[in-house]
């Protein structure tokens, strides 16, 4: 009698181990992108897996076994997640799923600014170099710090702002040249 | 009574696997094989306990431990150095 109840709760757990392991093959088969398949992926490896357990040690009821299977589903528990991270995390990176199928894209926001962030830095980057002492950006301008503006007005008289200039277009004198 | 639902029981686990093969062989991208196949090894575990529930004997605990403390390793590495192709 006693050894029929354990046997029939020892079946129960096992069909609805397997019943975990069939909804995983569906939901694989059946939905539409990745995000989705992992959601479903994860039935067996949690749940189902806990059920088998359960059922086996019903059916052994022995207490040695029971660290090992305890190890079994906390190990289970510690490394699914991170497999499931990883896979998730590349496969929005890489663009692996589709977005009109979320109701909510958390990680919008999110991505959005770090773009802006980034194309500002490029740009102010870009800024930058244009402030370079080394190159003469604007070869028309003269040093009005040094010079009065006496000397002002006669330098752009003769002309010496053009010399100037050419100076700098030489190659021998250009810095980047 | 336990012998009917031990083939229920296989037959599950014998379509369940079935279907985890289909994508993995369908695709469309490496991270649905992956993850596939990480479906894949947890079936392979059930069935390794329906077996030792079924004959009554331990031999393959070492197994299903290897298999939780390791199984993941292979998904992890292959997201890693996933690229934009498909």
């Amino acid at each position: 009698m006693e050894e029929t109840v354990y046997d029939v709760i020892t079946a129960v757990l096992m069909l609805g181990g397997a019943l975990m392991s069939l909804a995983a093959a569906i939901g694989l088969i059946r939905f539409p992108d990745l995000l989705s398949r992992m959601h479903a992926a994860t039935k067996p490896q949690v749940l189902g897996l806990l059920l088998f357990l359960l059922a086996l040690a019903v059916e052994f009821r022995s207490w040695k076994l029971l660290p090992v299977l305890a190890v079994v589903w906390i190990f289970m528990l510690l490394t699914a997640p991170v497999s499931a991270h990883m896979v998730g995390r590349a496969g929005y990176r890489t663009k692996h799923l589709r977005p009109e199928l979320l109701v909510i894209d958390e990680l919008d926001d999110v991505v959005e600014r770090a773009q802006r962030l980034l194309r500002e830095a490029e740009e102010e980057a870009l800024e930058d170099e244009d402030d370079d002492p080394r190159v003469d950006d604007d070869p028309g301008h003269s040093y009005t710090g040094e010079l009065d503006d006496d000397e002002m007005l006669r330098a752009r008289g003769t002309g010496a702002g053009e010399a100037l200039n050419s100076d700098a277009q030489r190659p021998g004198k250009n810095p980047e040249g | 009574m336990m012998s009917a639902a031990v083939v229920a029981v296989s037959v599950m686990l014998a379509v369940a696997g079935a279907g985890a093969i289909y994508r993995i062989a369908r695709g469309p991208s490496i991270l649905d094989r992956v993850l596939a196949s990480d479906v894949l090894l947890a079936i392979v575990g059930a069935a390794l306990i329906t077996d030792m529930i079924v004959y009554r004997n331990l031999d393959y605990l070492a197994l299903v431990v290897a298999i939780s403390l390791i199984g993941f390793i292979g998904s992890v590495t292959v997201a890693r150095f996933v690229t934009d192709r498909r």
